[in-house]
């Protein structure tokens, strides 16, 4: 049924439609309207059946959706930026424990300074804790996700991250179609937990492993990624046939064929790429994109098969690896490992930075010319990186950089004298 | 007020301090003497000689286990009690037993106690432990949210007084002048600080939960007693269990009791119980000790009694703690003055 909705308010409504058994909660922005919007629907009896937990950090949070999970309960929870960083240690061990707990990313970038807006830098930072990463393109594609993780995340016994992009979809009112009650029970079957604390036959969970074992155990982690590549596409068409449409998967292609310039990214700003790649093709470019869904595990094959036959690569990704450059686009490369043509990386839109079709236009033409540096930063101001790198070079006292920026900025305008 | 007070026996009529078990009424009688107690943690741990964790984490489970009829998860934070019970593929345990983090066992039993709830197995009940370094420190804020909420679980710390199982390093629960690795018995001010560390139990109390109540190894009837009570009540619970560590504190292996009876008799350990922010029960003190006879015992405070005469002023403020205990808690009753 369609709605004009909040994308937070639909992804609260499909994760009831999930029937969690817990929920826990703890408030960051952008993610607070998702369990808001969970515990109004309890609160309200709509969704019953189902344990609202208001805890005191996202440590907690996720400690208890560890204890909840364990003790067999479909447990879900949310957060976003320094959230994420401060549940850390719970992620590694949510899937080091093999927990299938579903987690929503307002995706938000990571102080200091401190910065409410969207970037990947907080789901990035948990790549590699052995989660699945699902990163939505729409609003649409979050609630479906949503759905879909549930399943992914039980049928292997993993937990699931589903990132969206704080503000751009958790705060965007649109259209979405919102699946009925039955055919998300005809979807998702019950959760039948594969290990459960249950005194009738009682397990220790958790036990202290050394170095005899630890590889092994660590290595099924990967492998459990690797059945998840398998299992992505098959959750993908078997939701296609239920809800009628396509969402998910491991990556999705955009005009590819026949491109020699073949740009790469995660998330919502894949509708900003598709409107220039239509533009440019116009222009007779041959441009396409690639939008990946499952950034964990990483697609290499379907990656590769995709890009192999273009010129060049362009991965714009909301995320610095200061000191390397990107994140993403090393994952790219690895996809084309043994392949020549070039991957440029563009670090875009961190900490809010609206990422402008003219800008992105421009960056893809130099792109199709070679004329790209390895890493570049998206309309960066120069001008103030070079005003703030000689005035810290001239004094040792230099003072906090942001707020430096920011005074000789606003001494621009003229304002703040 | 205690169950115990009808009882017309006192134990200590013997001229001993045994627990006269078979002197009680056989309902009364300790789990650990029954035929079908638990054995929650089952014997071939890795436990130093003469743990004190060991001992009273085993009374409480199966003190525990007996109120539950057997229905009764237990949660573990990082620390001693998880190393020695869990190399893997062994486990001691013979309930089911979740091992997640240090500092999150009280949040993981929220976790936990929910599912039950939403599964409509009131039967189950969960038990969260930790030592006093996933308690009073790492783990603080977890326990803090978990009283808040009134969680329906029962905490227990084991509280050696130190980071045991990282090689002995201070915790805020490690008393004045004790030396550890991080709180060396060097310079002018050997070992640990005055002035400093958190009474847990007291802070507890301050949420107002139903049941706060400390013990010790030293009287293992009362620590069994105050399990079942707990286990008997819902909401969040808290028992803080004194549990001598021979290799932290420095103390015999075979002096563990020993010392956590001169622990409580010196007045360094109150006993109580609080329901709802408000001490019900006081153990009186049977025999009053001076805290030098419970100090010279350990190790730790060895640099107190030093060949060339003992550290004077600083055991005196140790007294004067002590004093403040038994004044605050009035631990003294007419007999034991």
């Amino acid at each position: 049924m369609l709605h004009q909705i909040e994308g937070s308010e639909a992804v609260a409504k499909a994760v009831a439609l999930c029937r969690p058994e817990v929920v826990c909660a703890y408030p960051i922005t952008p993610q607070t309207h998702i369990v808001e919007g969970v515990g109004a629907l309890v609160k309200s009896g709509k969704l019953t059946n189902c344990e609202f937990i208001n805890v005191e950090s996202e440590f907690a949070a996720l400690s208890v959706a560890i204890g909840s999970s364990a003790a067999g309960a479909r447990t879900y929870t949310a957060t976003a930026s320094q959230g994420l960083l401060f549940m850390a240690e719970a992620v590694y061990n949510a899937a080091g424990l093999g927990l299938p707990i579903v987690m929503t990313i307002g995706n938000r970038a990571i102080g200091a300074p401190i910065n409410i807006w969207n970037d990947h830098s907080d789901s990035m930072s948990m790549r590699d804790a052995g989660w699945i990463q699902l990163y939505a393109e729409t609003n649409q594609e979050a609630v479906d996700l949503h759905i879909q993780a549930f399943r992914l995340a039980e049928e292997l016994s993993c937990p699931v991250m589903v990132c969206m992009d704080g503000f751009i979809l958790t705060h965007a009112y649109e259209r979405m179609d919102l699946p009925t009650q039955e055919d998300v029970d005809a979807f998702l079957p019950p959760f039948e937990p594969v290990q459960v604390l249950d005194p009738a036959n009682p397990y220790s969970i958790g036990a202290m492993v050394g170095p005899d074992t630890f590889t092994e155990v660590r290595y099924l982690a990967h492998d459990k990624q690797l059945q998840a590549l398998k299992l992505i596409p098959e959750i993908g068409a078997v939701f296609k046939g239920v809800f009628g449409r396509e969402s998910g998967g491991l990556i999705h292609e955009y005009k590819t064929a026949g491109a020699e310039t073949i740009i790469v990214a995660l998330g919502s700003v894949n509708g900003t790429i598709k409107e220039v790649v239509d533009v440019m093709r116009g222009d007779n470019a041959a441009i396409g994109s690639v939008s990946i869904c499952s950034f964990r595990p990483f697609p290499l094959d379907e990656l590769r098969a995709a890009l192999i036959h273009a010129k060049r690569v362009v991965v714009i990704e909301k995320c610095l690896a200061p000191g390397l450059g990107g994140v993403l686009a090393s994952n790219v490369r690895m996809a084309l490992r043994g392949a020549t043509l070039p991957v440029y990386t563009v670090i875009a839109g961190l900490g809010g930075r609206a990422i402008l079709m003219s800008s992105l236009q421009r960056v893809f033409t130099a792109a199709g010319e070679d004329k790209l540096l390895d890493l570049q930063f998206l309309d960066i101001n120069q001008e103030s990186v070079d005003h703030e790198l000689e005035r810290a070079g001239k004094t040792r006292q230099s003072g906090p950089t942001a707020e430096s920026i920011l005074r000789q900025q606003a001494k621009r305008k003229g304002v703040g004298q | 007020m205690s169950e115990q007070q009808p009882q017309a026996v006192k134990f200590y009529q013997t001229g001993t301090h045994t627990v006269g078990n078979r002197l009680l009424d056989e309902t009364k009688r300790t789990v650990q003497a029954s035929l079908d107690r638990s054995n929650a943690i089952t014997s071939g741990h890795r436990a130093c000689q003469g743990c004190g964790e060991a001992l009273g984490a085993r009374y409480a489970i199966d003190a525990a286990m007996r109120a539950t009829s057997g229905q009764l998860v237990a949660v573990n934070a990082t620390g001693c009690l998880e190393v020695f019970t869990t190399p893997y593929p062994e486990t001691s345990w013979q309930l089911p037993w979740l091992h997640s983090l240090f500092g999150n066992a009280p949040a993981v039993a929220t976790g936990v106690a929910a599912a039950f709830r939403v599964k409509g197995r009131k039967d189950v009940r969960v038990i969260a432990q930790g030592g006093d370094g996933g308690t009073t420190d790492i783990g603080f804020g977890c326990l803090s949210g978990m009283f808040e909420r009134n969680d329906d679980v029962l905490y227990i710390c084991y509280d050696n007084e130190a980071y045991m199982n990282t090689g002995v390093q201070r915790s805020s629960a490690t008393p004045p002048l004790a030396r550890t690795a991080t709180t060396q018995a060097i310079g002018s001010a050997p070992g640990n600080v005055f002035g400093t560390g958190k009474n847990l139990p007291l802070i507890a109390m301050a949420h107002n939960i139903p049941y706060v109540a400390t013990a010790t190894v030293a009287d293992l009837h009362d620590l069994e007693y105050k399990v079942t009570k707990a286990m008997g009540m819902h909401g969040a619970r808290y028992i803080h269990i004194l549990v001598p560590c021979p290799l932290g504190w420095g103390s015999a292996s075979n002096a563990t009791i020993h010392v956590a009876r001169l622990a409580i008799e010196s007045g360094m350990f109150p006993l109580f119980e609080a329901e709802h922010g408000e001490v019900t029960h006081v153990s009186k003190i049977r025999r009053r000790v001076m805290v030098e006879e419970y100090l010279k015992l350990q190790k730790r405070f060895a640099h107190l009694f030093r060949k060339g005469g003992n550290d004077v002023e600083n055991i005196a403020r140790i007294q004067r703690m002590a004093d403040h205990n038994i004044k605050r808690f009035s631990l003294l009753d007419e007999e034991a003055r």
